[in-house]
């Protein structure tokens, strides 16, 4: 496809010998940092030693920094996307990229003020760009920083391809969604261990004839009930997130909700009852809770949402803003939020993704490290990470 | 002997009163049969043989018909060209046929009949050409010819060596633009058959010939065979020069494929943002396959990161507007580009506009070439 007739391409010899010398001997030309050009240490460029969110400053931005895998198994059972997990099991290690967005999220909260109602956060974006990625991020920040996260990896699968509905024991009219809320407990369980034994609940919960869960009993054990009766799951569920909501205030742990997708809240299900009539999202007991979880009416802690067109239901695949994707509903519960916008990468990002790639000897194609190829990939993807990664895995 | 007719061949018997075969052909049967017999006459349909007075008759009615049509379309009869002639009939008589050489035309009648021999004997059945029992005369006496001025170039070089004048500068001729007439080409001025080694034969001799250090008149009889072979089809392309808008240079142009249409401007400086529609190209063709179709021409002159496009492009498919904003990015990059690069791209194939559309279904056919299920019985 690329057809030439006799032009000769200066660039390639002289940029491919002079990066190949480069990456080859890092340790002469990490001395020379300060004084040279970040292109001939690209080591320097793409990677960075901290491995602490809490210490990703500006300096950091488009470096890559390390997750030891217990910590990835022990913070994100179920939050990455899968393509990043592929990515992982190959690379054998675990690196997210630092961004402005991320960056900035993590300042705010920081300077979180935990007496003044949740702030709510909202990362949106084109497809492809880092959204979840950059949720993960702060994820990972908020367990470094011993928060309890309530991750919920993606509320789009909870409102289509549901096989068995089951009516609520709890309330009559809305529908139970017992393998999705199991699945969901068994994660928040791996997440949380160290908090499930000490929160304790304030009620007194009858799950049936002869199961029962008392006043002042550990939130350890709600869990268990959940998963070991998978028809009392959902109800689990919302019985978790009403104590953490009424907890959180008292000042024992800092909660994080933090929900991907947050769209598939508000808008239509694919789900439909016997009769085939449609089930609009209220009538599903694990949306209404959380929803209930996304109001900023509690304090102790922050939300952080992100958009999602990618797995949503009857939405444009162009649509993107906070207005498009949440529709009226959704976007007057939302009111107020903070918007944070993630973009495609930077040229500075871009370069350091391709260098990352070109050390775990990801891409084989012999221009890959070339400038023209470089531009090439740069066209090609347009500078989008979803693109950018998924090109690359072809070569 | 029959005499020779004007044809050579025996003349052809009119009006036979009674079929030549049958099982009653004791009946006398007045029958009106057609001057051709019922036997095939494989000579007549061999070639169709005009007449000399019939191909003067028809030169003189082209003419008349020539100044007729000149009246008709209010111009000058004295100065109608054929072009002018071929204007008119495409106007007067438009067709819609796709294969050009169907459509009406009027042209000088040398160009439509084929060349004929002329009769190549007399009243008395002796020959005109002394090598006519060669069976090739015209051939053989351009070989003759040729080799009649190689001797004289020969002489006249030997003249020249005794008396000491000889100079061994050999001029070469600019042989580059032009090629040797195809051996079609020869038959169809010599009005005879060749064959193959009689064509190389006399590519032989006319090398030989050039070899040799020749004057004019040789020279003259040497580009009679040569036909110039400069219209590479290379200025076939139109390039408005770029124009400003706001102070910045760029330039626009068209391409079409497949019912896609396909407008693109150009900037001579951006960096690399592309903008279909309104809508960034990396939204608007999500799949990969079209990004490299855009991708191609600026991949090939190497400004990659140095043009802006935004182009507007509706009708066809994906790939179709792929294609023609590819060929309408290339038309534009023309302007911008030196006229090497612009050859460059002409031999890669980026400037050609592809042709290639939904063939049509046939009846009988299940589709355009597949056809139904053949069973057997």
């Amino acid at each position: 496809m690329r057809e030439r007739s006799g032009t000769p391409n200066l660039h390639e010899l002289d940029a491919g010998h002079f990066l190949h010398t480069g990456s080859q001997a890092p340790q002469n030309l990490a001395a020379h940092l300060d004084n040279q050009v970040p292109v001939e240490s690209p080591r320097a460029v793409s990677r960075t030693s901290e491995s602490d969110p809490a210490k990703h400053g500006e300096q950091h931005e488009g470096q890559h920094y390390n997750i030891p895998l217990q910590d990835l198994k022990a913070v994100f059972p179920h939050g990455l996307p899968p393509r990043f997990v592929m990515q992982v099991k190959t690379f054998n290690e675990a690196c997210l990229m630092v961004r402005k967005p991320a960056l900035e999220l993590l300042h705010y909260l920081k300077n979180t003020n935990f007496a003044h109602p949740a702030v709510r956060y909202v990362l949106y974006g084109e497809k492809g760009t880092g959204k979840t990625l950059s949720l993960c991020h702060i994820i990972h920040f908020c367990a470094k920083q011993d928060w309890l996260i309530l991750h919920i990896p993606d509320a789009h699968l909870w409102v289509k391809n549901c096989r068995n509905l089951l009516q609520s024991t709890y309330n009559k009219q809305r529908l139970d969604q017992p393998l999705e809320a199991s699945i969901w407990l068994k994660n928040f369980k791996t997440a949380n261990e160290r908090f499930l034994s000490q929160i304790k609940v304030q009620e007194k919960y009858v799950w049936n004839k002869r199961e029962s869960t008392e006043k002042g009993s550990p939130l350890g054990e709600v869990v268990e009930q959940g998963i070991t009766r998978v028809r009392n799951a959902t109800d689990a569920v919302g019985i978790v997130l009403k104590e953490l909501k009424r907890q959180s205030s008292s000042g024992i742990f800092h909660l994080l909700v933090a929900v991907d997708g947050v769209n598939a809240l508000w808008g239509r299900t694919t789900l439909k009852r016997e009769d085939k009539s449609p089930i609009a999202p209220e009538e599903l007991a694990l949306i209404y809770n959380l929803r209930k979880m996304v109001k900023n009416d509690w304090h102790g802690g922050a939300i952080v949402l992100t958009l999602s067109q990618t797995g949503s239901v009857f939405k444009p695949r162009k649509a993107f803003l906070p207005q498009e994707l949440l529709g009226k509903e959704g976007f007057d519960t939302l009111d107020p939020f903070i918007p944070i916008l993630v973009s495609n990468y930077n040229p500075k990002e871009f370069e350091s993704c391709i260098q990352y790639y070109l050390e775990n000897n990801w891409l084989q194609h012999e221009k890959a490290h070339t400038e023209d190829g470089k531009k090439e990939l740069l066209f090609l993807s347009n500078t989008n990470p979803g693109q950018l990664e998924r090109l690359c895995a072809y070569l | 002997m029959w005499k020779g007719g004007e044809d050579g061949k025996p003349p052809r018997k009119a009006g036979r009163r009674e079929p030549r075969l049958g099982p009653h052909s004791w009946i006398l049967r007045l029958r009106h049969t057609t001057v051709v017999s019922t036997k095939k006459n494989i000579a007549a349909l061999r070639r169709e043989t005009y007449t000399l007075d019939f191909i003067k008759k028809q030169i003189e009615e082209f003419n008349i018909g020539k100044r007729h049509l000149a009246n008709m379309m209010g111009e000058d009869p004295e100065t109608f060209t054929q072009e002018d002639i071929d204007r008119a009939i495409a106007y007067l008589f438009p067709s819609g046929l796709f294969e050009k050489r169907a459509r009406p035309i009027m042209k000088h009648p040398e160009q439509i009949f084929p060349k004929q021999r002329a009769i190549q004997w007399g009243e008395d059945g002796r020959p005109f050409h002394f090598l006519f029992y060669t069976g090739k005369p015209s051939y053989y006496s351009l070989m003759h010819e040729a080799y009649g001025k190689i001797l004289d170039v020969e002489k006249h070089q030997n003249q020249l060596r005794a008396q000491g004048l000889f100079s061994e500068k050999t001029k070469t001729k600019d042989l580059i633009g032009s090629r040797w007439l195809i051996k079609e080409e020869l038959e169809e001025i010599l009005v005879e058959k060749l064959s193959d080694q009689d064509y190389a034969q006399f590519i032989r001799l006319l090398e030989r010939l050039l070899t040799l250090q020749r004057g004019g008149a040789e020279e003259e009889f040497v580009q009679r065979f040569r036909r110039s072979v400069t219209i590479q089809s290379k200025k076939q392309l139109i390039e408005p020069v770029q124009y400003d808008e706001q102070g910045m240079a760029f330039s626009r142009s068209e391409g079409r494929r497949k019912s896609a249409e396909a407008e693109a401007v150009v900037y001579a400086h951006g960096s690399g943002r592309v903008s279909v529609n309104g809508t960034d190209y990396l939204l608007y063709f999500p799949v990969t396959q079209d990004r490299e179709q855009l991708m191609f021409p600026f991949h090939f002159l190497d400004r990659l990161g140095k043009h802006d496009v935004a182009c507007t492009v509706s009708g066809g498919g994906r790939a179709a507007q792929a294609g023609a904003i590819r060929l309408a990015v290339a038309r534009a990059l023309c302007t911008l580009v030196t006229e090497e690069e612009v050859e460059w791209m002409r031999q890669a194939g980026l400037l050609t506009a592809d042709l290639r559309v939904r063939e049509r279904k046939k009846p009988g056919q299940e589709g355009a070439r597949r056809k139904f299920t053949w069973k057997k019985r």
